[in-house]
């Protein structure tokens, strides 16, 4: 009896905690996100869990990624022209787009071109009272882009047409546009708190034109959206989007089970077998836009001798670091770019795994009782779930070919700085994320000679002369075809030089209700909710 | 009583000071760096690791920044967050209703439990009831607080559909906070079923959090009952033919209860610990979590100030178990 009883009070417990949709009721689509954003405001962050619960379902950009693609398509900006030379590019802005109306604020008017300066200007200009008007705050993506190098002006010509200009071309521009950092904000609202004097308010309560227009956040708990119901887009099928912050794999898949979200980002991969057995779920995945390396020092003897790396890359069983680490949820890798980005060069061949072919070559570049240091990160990271493990398994093979490894690690700071050291010993396991789907943001960022030296982000402190051409021609070179064709030639150079052991490009996986209809995997890892759908 | 509280009062000052110094020094002898860490893969030049370290105050000597960071103390200003960059003081006050309503809920469940287990456990020493319950509670003492959080969502949540998995409250309730304490702000609310959901969300992260305290406090009040029970004066209380219902509760449990008082007033610590990992299982946005985080982001100002306010918090409980003893027994009645 009192059994019957205590279920009959949790059935409506559940009921009242559940958010299915309901006939005649709002409709309410509930993610079950890992973490808290930084703040609202998609400028001065860089984690892609704060840009899915600001930049995404409540801004826009001038140009946007079409959905489950790193094609850059028409976002407020109706269209664009770009001079000859690759340095002016005019937009010309979406007529009539209204910025969200919220609790205490309603726009007075659209989208203009005042707008669009005033998101390049803060973020640029340090004269600009609104550059700092948080303590502390930066731009770090507006930074790490090259932006302040590259934006040369930005300006008015009228109310909805932008001219910016470049100082010199730069191919991959338009994508950086289409990243989170680049969303529009409201100059007006900005002037308005401003006046207020509630600055702060910027970073707390956002208003865009996106899809979505923000409610309310309760720190570690949930975030609320309402549909936007102005919404110069197609508008999105459900009423209310609730992201339930719920930072533990395991209980994300749990409250998914109970139906108390409909969907959830980076499942445990040991989970994956349970959430293909529920009838209840589905599980989405796609390869990852990532790559995870073993990157040598190439100025330190004996890793300077290009034989000595190629036949420590044949010593290595990639498969196995697959099959092992991985639980198959990757592919190995043969290219520093991942095999869904355009110009991925599929013609290039892998240093196959030959032990015996390893050891002959390091006996020729005369090698011989080679002791060298492993640096596993102590962290897990989308590209890698467990550097430690990977580390010991290429230890093990290592050790087949007489090359005696020793694994080092730091805590994750001292890992980034140490790992970034000119002259450090050993060869590092690391990994990259794409930003914006552009072959730059990989090749530059990773193996430039200008990302050489501290600080740097080429860990393989690899300067080859012919690769820096062929990826800065590519850089200025804005006919695609063209610019594929030089990124496949700089992935000869690579795999040619082997500054590093490519290692894997890990799959990504989303488990969702059966019941979800309209999720698109993004290649860049974000989560947009504009065209989700639950059947009833 | 006066002075005693006085004199207290005036030992906590030392003890402040050197918690302000403690909680300074912990994150910065931790290695890393939150310029570091905000720069992840992408890496950054040392110029502009100077620039941002400049900006945020790192590149002046550590004594000079401590110094700071006690006169801000002393004007109320916590500083900001790195990572939000919003007021530590706000963020606290934010998350600290969430973690004091699981805590005060945990350890009024784990008292109100553990104190007649400990009891009748006493009174029937070697019965079969004394032994499953020391068990059970040497079982409960050593449970990994992750593991356990988590079997009591599957077998509770997923499996019979009983409680809600995580959070505080049903989406489907919304209002603003205005106690932050969610059984009082779902009552003020007015809105119907509202407490109903937020007792429910309470049921499995209270029983986590409350299981090792539970433990322990059996575990002392029935050491402490068997010690008083042998005493004399009981003894005499029962030879004059006193009934025994009196003999325990009059005479035993209240000189048992003053060192159970100080077991509970320990267990505040052991809650906070706790707290830390109850709040990530059960997505439960109190202060431990935002701890944790902060510590993971080398976020200095969450860091410090946090483990501050947290031990002031410690020391404050401590100063009330001082007060209560007289209260208890009136040989220790403070003059």
């Amino acid at each position: 009896m009192a059994l019957k009883k205590l279920a009959a009070i949790g059935a409506a417990a559940m009921l009242m905690c559940g958010t299915a949709a309901m006939p005649g009721f709002a409709k309410t689509f509930v993610y079950c996100s890992e973490a808290s954003p930084e703040g609202f405001d998609p400028a001065p962050y860089t984690a892609g869990t704060t840009f899915d619960a600001s930049a995404h379902p409540v801004f826009n950009r001038l140009v946007e990624f079409k959905p489950g693609t790193t094609e850059v398509e028409p976002g407020l900006a109706e269209s664009w022209d770009v001079s000859e030379d690759g340095t002016v590019y005019t937009f010309h802005l979406r007529k009539g787009v209204k910025f969200q109306t919220i609790d205490g604020y309603t726009p007075t008017r659209t989208l203009d071109a005042d707008d669009v300066v005033f998101s390049f200007v803060r973020q640029s200009d340090a004269a600009n009272p609104w550059h700092g008007y948080l303590p502390g705050i930066t731009y770090e993506y507006y930074d790490g882009m090259d932006l302040p190098k590259i934006v040369k002006s930005v300006e008015k010509v009228d109310d909805l047409t932008v001219k910016v200009t470049l100082n010199m071309a730069n191919a991959p521009f338009l994508a950086d546009l289409a990243m989170p950092f680049m969303s529009i904000v409201s100059k007006e609202y900005a002037d308005t708190l401003q006046k207020e004097g509630r600055m702060a308010d910027f970073n707390n309560i956002p208003v865009g034109t996106g899809p979505f227009k923000f409610v309310a956040y309760q720190k570690d708990a949930v975030i609320r959206y309402a549909k936007n119901p102005d919404y110069w887009g197609t508008a999105p099928k459900i009423d209310d989007l609730v992201f339930a912050i719920t930072p533990d794999a395991s209980v994300r898949l749990q409250k998914l089970k109970a139906n108390e979200c409909q969907l959830m980002p980076f499942p445990a991969p040991a989970d994956l077998a349970d959430i293909k057995a529920d009838k209840n779920l589905k599980l989405d995945s796609q390869s990852g836009l990532n790559v995870a390396y073993l990157a040598y020092n190439t100025t330190v003897a004996p890793f300077d001798d290009v034989r000595v790396r190629k036949a420590l890359n044949m010593a290595i069983n990639k498969q196995a670091i697959i099959d092992a680490v991985f639980q198959g949820a990757g592919q190995v890798a043969k290219n520093p770019i991942p095999p869904t980005m355009w110009s991925y060069n599929d013609a290039v061949k892998d240093d196959a795994y030959d032990p015996a072919a390893a050891k002959k070559l390091l006996a020729e570049a005369g090698v011989k009782d080679l002791t060298m240091d492993i640096w596993a990160m102590p962290v897990q990271r989308p590209y890698m779930p467990n550097a430690r493990r990977t580390a010991e398994l290429m230890q093990a093979d290592l050790a087949k070919v007489g090359v005696k490894a020793n694994i080092v690690s730091y805590e994750w700071g001292e890992y980034l700085k140490k790992s970034t050291e000119k002259d450090r010993k050993g060869a590092v396991i690391m990994g990259w994320t794409g930003d914006n789907g552009d072959p730059d943001n990989f090749l530059a960022v990773l193996l430039s000679c200008q990302a050489t030296g501290d600080g740097g982000s080429n860990r393989a402190q690899w300067c080859n002369k012919d690769f820096s051409d062929l990826i800065t021609k590519a850089r200025e070179t804005s006919d695609e075809a063209e610019r594929t064709k030089l990124y496949e030639q700089a992935q000869v150079v690579f795999k040619d030089q082997a500054p590093w052991d490519t290692i894997a490009h890990s799959t990504q996986y989303v488990p969702m209700r059966k019941d979800v209809t309209g999720f698109t995997m993004s290649p860049l890892g974000d989560f947009t909710f504009e065209r989700v759908d639950i059947t009833e | 009583m006066v002075r005693f509280l006085a004199t207290k009062l005036l030992y906590l000052i030392p003890t402040f000071l050197g918690i302000t110094l403690i909680a300074f020094g912990f994150v910065r002898v931790l290695p890393g760096d939150p310029v570091l860490l905000m720069a992840g893969e992408r890496g950054i030049t040392p110029e502009r690791h100077a620039e941002l370290a400049h900006q945020l105050g790192f590149d002046r000597p550590i004594w000079a920044q401590y110094f700071d960071f006690l006169t801000r103390l002393f004007h109320g200003d916590l500083g900001n967050s790195l990572v939000t960059k919003k007021p530590v003081l706000t963020e606290f006050f934010t998350l600290f209703p969430a973690t004091l309503e699981l805590a005060l809920v945990a350890i009024i469940l784990a008292t109100v439990i553990g104190v007649p287990v400990g009891v009748l456990a006493a009174i029937k020493r070697g019965s079969w009831f004394d032994q499953m319950s020391m068990t059970t509670a040497l079982v409960g003492f050593s449970m990994p607080i992750f593991w356990w959080g988590l079997l009591l969502i599957i077998l509770f949540s997923s499996t019979l559909g009983w409680t809600p998995v995580s959070g505080r409250m049903g989406l489907l309730y919304f209002f603003k906070p205005v106690t932050g304490f969610m059984l009082i702000d779902s009552l003020l609310s007015g809105q119907k079923g509202a407490f109903a959901s937020a007792v429910s969300h309470l049921i499995l992260p209270s029983i986590v959090l409350a299981t090792i305290p539970l433990a322990v406090i059996a575990r002392q009040t029935r050491s402490a009952m068997l010690e008083v029970m042998g005493e004399d004066y009981v003894r005499t209380a029962r030879a004059k033919g006193m009934p025994a219902r009196r003999v325990v509760m009059v005479h035993a449990l209240r000189n048992a209860m003053i060192p159970v008082i100080t077991t509970i007033g320990l267990q505040i610590g052991v809650l906070m610990a706790g707290a830390i990992l109850t709040e990530t299982i059960f997505s439960w946005p109190g202060i431990g979590k935002w701890m944790v985080d902060a510590i993971g982001r080398r976020d200095y100002p969450v860091v410090q100030s946090g483990l501050l306010m947290i031990a002031v918090i410690v020391m404050a409980v401590n100063l009330l178990v001082d007060l209560t003893y007289g209260l208890i027994n009136p040989r220790i009645r403070h003059k």
